[in-house]
């Protein structure tokens, strides 16, 4: 397989973009699928489904609505320009900002899965031996999540390096900055340039089926663990 | 300090739906003495647990006043946290860490306090709970009963103002429970730490208890130094077939050929059978109402070893129809026999008179 230049900066930028955003999103994504696996709010219904419609919603419908609120005249725009850096759209820190909205479920839901399955036990016996919730959370929570996490972390890296819609609304196509692998694999065929879309497309199946093989193995390993510790 | 300061001192209302549907109350008001171990002994479903955790803080719908060792804990005002309450609780399964091996979960509670002091504590509950050879190991790799007296380790070395236990044998089969109970025995002997122990079994009550607690529907309806609450016939404890009372004794004489002892207590001796305890030990005897007879006057030609002179002090109705509940004073120890009525009628039993009580069976609990 060899790969243009064009190619590799496409390739080298994806997976930039995809660890940048997974990284943005453990951090943002623990604490909120922690509150999610332990609150008795009311809001615990109405944020759940705020972070699961980017399952649902077309990418295109994200990407244009954000498009508008990253504009001169948008609540996102406004903000940006406020502090002297512009507005977001067409920019790579655009990209990852909208690559963290769309790839959120992809994080909190295995993780909120992985804190619920801790049950409120541990916690309270941690909590008679002195943990407060700060405690609870890294010395308890984080640690029994650990497949969890791998989880997350696989699953938002692959799903935003497959992003493609939310790109393009929001992105665009320029090279080293917004074009990703995905856009460029578009590029090939619009320029029925079919011998290299096929050595990118090819490559990220490749990629797409070694991630989920590695997430499926990991997962069966932690249910055996989980069966054992109960047994 | 006054001995009210020292005391835990409860009074808490506390109610919720049960599974959604029935509306459960607690509502109690309890003052448990400072040191030894107070069983809270109730049928399933009467409160125990319930109250339990709101002893540690963890229903946060609790209202009403708690007060342990001089410390206020709640009042209308201030809820203190869990984390707050210098507490340890022992859970009905070990719950211990599963991420963490022995040695890290006795020592999760001193993860922010190092010192000497912390080591020292740390290698005595190790060494008392016998859990040196363990320490590498995880969770899973414990017996039920190792695993408990892990879980029992680490709540201790925090060193809490009260040990709050739930039903901690009761997911341990026979065996095992007999493994863990001297390390209870133990830990009451060695420390004046002031232990609240949940359980439905009367067994283990008249074994380790020296003040006792019985909920009923989600109330204390009875609470007092042990004996006193045993040998109460017309309180509502309903023990059935395993009323009776516990008595403390002393070992004074051995009869080798025969296989007996000679205990002493209060207000006579009882022979008992030997079980290698030495001169001065201190036994705990528990004798049921059921092994009781009553005779007019004292017969030789019975196989019932221990006969004493005692005194009718009451007869309480049974749930029995057939039967009484006599009352009985030897000197200043009470005892109960369970006699039928037509017997009672027979002997024209009744208050005040003088009789001899038969004691077919004496089980040593310790």
């Amino acid at each position: 397989m060899k790969f243009s230049s064009d190619d590799l900066t496409a390739l080298y930028l994806t997976l930039e973009l995809a660890a940048t955003v997974t990284l943005i999103l453990l951090l943002l994504g623990a604490p909120l699928a922690w509150w999610l696996a332990r609150t008795q709010s009311w809001f615990k219904g109405p944020i759940g489904a705020v972070v699961a419609l980017p399952l649902v919603l077309p990418p295109t419908v994200l990407g244009f609505y954000l498009l508008l609120a990253m504009g001169p005249n948008g609540p996102i725009g406004q903000v940006t320009q406020s502090i002297g850096i512009g507005t977001l759209a067409f920019t790579y820190p655009g990209l990852v900002f909208a690559s963290v909205l769309y790839s959120l479920p992809f994080v909190v839901q295995p993780l909120q899965n992985a804190f619920e399955a801790i049950g409120d036990r541990p916690l309270e016996v941690a909590a008679t031996l002195g943990a407060g919730k700060l405690k609870r959370f890294f010395f308890v929570g984080v640690p029994m999540a650990k497949p969890g996490f791998f989880t997350a972390a696989v699953l938002g890296f692959a799903h935003t390096v497959g992003e493609f819609g939310v790109v393009l609304m929001i992105g665009g196509n320029i090279p080293g900055e917004t074009r990703v692998v995905s856009v460029q694999v578009y590029d090939h065929v619009e320029a029925l340039a079919y011998g290299q879309a096929h050595q990118l497309a090819l490559f990220l199946v490749l990629f797409s089926f070694a991630v989920l093989l590695l997430v499926y193995g990991i997962q069966r390993n932690s249910y055996r663990m989980l069966f054992r510790l109960n047994s | 300090m006054n001995s009210a300061a020292n005391q835990i001192s409860a009074k808490l209302n506390y109610s919720f739906l049960e599974n959604n549907q029935r509306k459960f109350q607690l509502d109690i008001d309890l003052d448990l003495p400072s040191k030894g171990i107070t069983a809270v002994f109730g049928e399933s479903g009467s409160g125990k647990t319930t109250l339990l955790r709101c002893l540690a803080g963890l229903e946060k719908g609790a209202r009403g006043v708690l007060r342990v060792k001089g410390e206020v804990w709640q009042n209308e005002r201030f809820t203190m946290p869990t984390h707050l309450r210098k507490v340890g609780y022992v859970f009905q399964e070990a719950s211990l860490f599963p991420h963490l091996n022995v040695r890290e979960n006795i020592k999760f509670g001193l993860r922010r306090i190092t010192g000497d002091k912390n080591k020292t504590r740390y290698r005595q509950v190790v060494e008392q709970m016998g859990l040196k050879k363990f320490l590498d190991n995880h969770p899973n790799e414990l017996s039920g009963g190792e695993r408990q007296r892990v879980a029992i380790a680490r709540a201790l070395v925090v060193e809490p103002s009260v040990l709050l236990m739930d039903e901690p044998l009761v997911a341990l089969d026979a065996n095992r429970k007999r493994e863990i109970l001297p390390y209870l025995e133990s830990l009451h002997e060695t420390s004046e730490l002031p232990i609240i122990y949940v359980t439905h079994s009367i067994d283990e009550v008249a074994r380790l208890a020296d003040y006792m607690v019985v909920m009923r529907e989600g109330r204390a309806v009875g609470q007092g130094i042990l004996s006193d609450v045993l040998e109460d016939t017309s309180s509502p404890v309903f023990l059935g077939e395993d009323m009776g009372v516990v008595i403390e004794a002393k070992v004074v004489e051995r009869d080798s050929h025969w296989n007996l002892v000679r205990a002493e207590f209060d207000s006579g001796h009882l022979w008992v059978r030997d079980t290698g305890d030495k001169f001065g030990k201190k036994i705990r005897v528990r004798i049921l109402a059921r092994d009781i007879s009553l005779a007019l006057t004292n017969h030789s030609d019975t196989s019932i070893i221990n006969r004493l002179r005692a005194r009718v002090v009451s007869i309480n109705d049974h749930t029995d129809p057939a039967m009484l509940l006599v009352n009985l004073a030897l000197g200043n120890t009470i005892v109960i026999a369970r006699i039928s009525k037509r017997s009672a009628s027979q002997l024209k039993i009744e208050s005040g008179i003088e009789v001899w009580a038969q004691i077919k069976g004496v089980a040593i609990l310790r």
